[in-house]
């Protein structure tokens, strides 16, 4: 198991640095340098600055490089943490991106928590519920969610929120209490602005596993060792959670792994909309005035962790089901 | 059947049992017998009962069998499509939406040029059918101002000022289909289509005084092609990389399959957003939409790959690729001729499934600012100017379109959802 972790783990070396040159390439595809951005941006805002200046400026960011210069000169800081240096913010790469992923990971983390625990009762409830009223309600309710993505269900969000409930939406907590010291009620606005994103985020991914859990279990209780736990007059209670759940939950884990990545893209998204600080925000922001090292560590980093995720899927599988035989 | 046997049999043991043992009451013994003749009549009777009814629903089987099978592999899907109600409705309302797009300019009563000066921010005006008792379809005027102390558009009903409904009203010229030159619009007020005079705004104006529902109307041309045209560059690319992944095998399997999964290795939207912020701000807003199709594309063809390199595996070991390989086809004919088609409604299911994906993307692009810009006008670039909350609050009509996407979406996959059942109908 541990070979196969570090192989899959050195497997991934290569293709980080096909994907470093991949997102390197494709930061450097606008035309013009963030320092053209900035010329517009104060010549728009009527101040003048000679072009002598941003020329300097460029030599000293080394901007006037060659690409595959730039590329380089970027690679090598890696080793020491050092990702290059934010132009628009004048400060290093590393420590801006750092607190984005952190917050994207925990939200992220924490609407999968949300996700498992109502898909996977509910999945079951719908398979020995089948066809009943509540089955096809929780169908038709996962369907929907399914069908609507993140952004537009944090769109709904913030328009009910602000028309029909009243009450502060978006952001990581209310205006009042941004300098207000810890106390309870700080607390549960913080809360009361943290669950909402997370649910959202995790929306789709409940649906698509809520669908995964039931046909799972329903194929399961057709099995034949149900028949015999059944025969041997085992509690129903006990032959569904002990023996058919622990065999039906094993596809649910490489679905798992294939909604981590929509999580990952959905959750820059749904940042936006609600004025988080997730990656996309920031992102966004960097992408718009080309400051380029601070996309580029973004994207490498957004796919470094939808990379990891997989990996950890793989794990958790292979650890679950005795079955499966990693060579 | 099988339950009633053994009981037949135990019938039979009690009484050769008893007659070889010798000391038994005759009486009981004859008793005995006379119970066997009864269980093995019961017995024949219930079997013959059996065997007519099963000949009844066996006959009933076999003529719906018999029909079932003389239908061709189209009509079979047709059918179970056919029985399939959300997936139907879902249907006729992506017909509805495509056929609303190609009219658009036409069914909306004003372009998307028109400003009413005066008309900022008008709530969704109804429509009156009855005009003192006679029936004569009109819309209020209405009166616009600002609120001193909220600084709030507000507006409200002139019932003094009548404006009666008309239909084919001549308004300001377009051209539909982009070529045939045209001043008819189907609906419209009668007496003035210009600013400053009256107008009827069925889901209210913007903050430039412009009519939402013309808006919506004609950004659905827009978003609902972007789809199209999408899906189908994806589908070409996806359809040749997937069938020759899953056909040939080997390292040419192998190099696709790579690629798709370094593809796959970026996380979507941003990859999507990264891309799109390359496309300079000075293009024609007819190359930004190819370019912003392509880019949409470029992630879509390697899930429709993967997809149609599975249904090839499965397609490649059967007989009639054998025979045809036997007859001396050349790959490339096996491919086209005889994998693609059999593959067609695999193809037509991925494609419906992959329609809501590019069209919910190009909205989301949009709505970032990186996508489409204006002039254009999409349903993504019209809900960029829902991101004002606060003018979400006070003026709640501009969140309209954002109804029309999730529609179009619900009905996309309901519709997907049908087809890809119908498109196995060889399962019941």
């Amino acid at each position: 198991m541990i070979a196969f972790i570090i192989r899959r783990l050195l497997a991934m070396i290569p293709l980080l640095f096909i994907v470093s040159v991949i997102t390197f390439f494709i930061i450097q595809l606008p035309p013009g340098d963030f320092f053209d951005t900035m010329q517009a941006e104060i010549a728009q805002n009527g101040s003048s600055q000679d072009a002598q200046t941003f020329q300097i400026l460029r030599v000293r960011y080394g901007l006037d490089q060659p690409i595959w210069v730039q590329y380089l000169r970027w690679v090598q800081g890696w080793p020491e943490g050092d990702f290059g240096w934010s132009m628009a913010w004048s400060a290093p790469v590393w420590p801006l991106v750092r607190d984005r992923l952190l917050y994207t990971v925990v939200l992220g983390a924490f609407s999968l928590l949300i996700t498992v625990t109502y898909a996977i009762p509910v999945g079951i409830y719908s398979s020995t519920h089948q066809y009943s009223l509540g089955d096809n309600a929780f169908s038709l309710l996962g369907f929907i969610g399914l069908s609507l993505p993140g952004f537009l269900l944090a769109l709904f969000w913030m328009f009910v929120g602000a028309l029909v409930l009243r009450i502060n939406v978006g952001g990581v907590m209310s205006a009042e209490f941004s300098n207000a010291p810890l106390s309870w009620a700080k607390l549960v606005d913080l809360w009361n602005h943290f669950w909402p994103p997370a649910v959202i985020l995790g929306l789709s991914s409940t649906a698509q596993m809520q669908r995964i859990m039931r046909s799972s279990m329903l194929d399961v209780l057709n099995q034949q060792f149900i028949t015999t736990a059944r025969a041997k007059g085992l509690k129903e209670s006990r032959v569904i959670n002990q023996y058919g759940v622990r065999v039906a939950i094993n596809p649910l884990i490489s679905v798992l792994a294939l909604e981590i990545p929509k999580i990952i893209s959905e959750s820059a998204l749904v940042g936006i909309v609600m004025s988080l600080p997730t990656t996309g925000p920031l992102f966004l922001r960097a992408l718009q005035t080309q400051d380029m090292y601070l996309a580029g560590t973004f994207l490498l980093f957004m796919t470094f962790l939808l990379m990891l995720s997989n990996l950890l899927a793989d794990v958790v599988l292979a650890w679950v089901d005795p079955r499966i035989v990693y060579e | 059947m099988s339950s009633r046997t053994p009981t037949t049999n135990t019938a039979v043991d009690t009484v050769t049992n008893g007659a070889r043992n010798g000391h038994v009451n005759p009486a009981l013994a004859a008793q005995s017998a006379q119970l066997f003749d009864l269980y093995r009549e019961l017995d024949q009777r219930l079997q013959q009962e059996r065997y007519a009814e099963d000949i009844i629903v066996g006959a009933a089987d076999h003529a719906a069998d018999e029909a079932r099978y003389s239908l061709s592999q189209w009509q079979l899907m047709w059918r179970k499509f056919v029985r399939n109600r959300a997936a139907l409705v879902g249907g006729i309302v992506i017909g509805l939406f495509y056929l609303t797009a190609l009219f658009a300019n036409f069914l909306s009563p004003y372009t998307l040029t028109t400003r009413f000066r005066d008309r900022v921010y008008v709530p969704p005006q109804g429509i009156h059918l009855f005009d003192e008792g006679r029936f004569a379809p009109f819309a209020y005027g209405v009166k616009t101002g600002l609120n001193i102390d909220t600084l709030e558009r507000v507006s409200e009903i002139d019932p003094t000022v009548k404006y009666p409904l008309r239909f084919f009203v001549k308004g300001e010229p377009y051209k539909l289909f982009g070529l045939i030159p045209a001043e008819r619009h189907l609906f419209g007020v009668a007496g003035g289509q210009g600013a400053g005079e009256g107008a009827i705004n069925l889901l209210g104006t913007d903050r430039q005084g412009r009519d939402m529902f013309t808006r919506i109307l004609i950004g659905s041309q827009v978003s609902l092609t972007i789809g199209l045209v999408g899906v189908a560059l994806s589908l070409s690319l996806g359809t040749v990389l997937g069938v020759v992944s899953g056909f040939f095998g080997g390292w040419i399997d192998d190099v696709i399959q790579r690629a798709i999964e370094l593809v796959r290795s970026f996380p979507s939207i941003p990859l999507w957003m990264a891309l799109s912020a390359a496309i300079p701000a000075q293009w024609p807003p007819m190359r930004v939409y190819f370019a912003v199709t392509l880019i949409l594309s470029l992630i879509g063809w390697t899930w429709l790959a993967r997809q149609l390199r599975g249904q090839v595996l499965t397609l490649r070991n059967q007989d009639f690729v054998l025979a045809a390989k036997l007859m001396g086809a050349n790959n490339g004919r096996i491919i086209f001729r005889h994998l693609v088609p059999a593959s067609i409604g695999h193809i037509i299911v991925v494609a419906t499934l992959a329609m809501p994906g590019m069209i919910l993307a190009e909205t989301a692009l949009s709505f970032l600012g990186l996508g489409l810009q204006p002039p254009i006008t999409s349903w993504g670039v019209l809900i960029k100017e829902v991101q004002n909350l606060q003018s979400i609050a006070i003026y709640p009509w501009v969140f309209s379109p954002v109804i029309f996407i999730v529609v179009a979406i619900l009905a996309f996959n309901f519709l997907g959802d049908g087809l890809r059942d119908a498109a196995d109908p060889y399962t019941r």
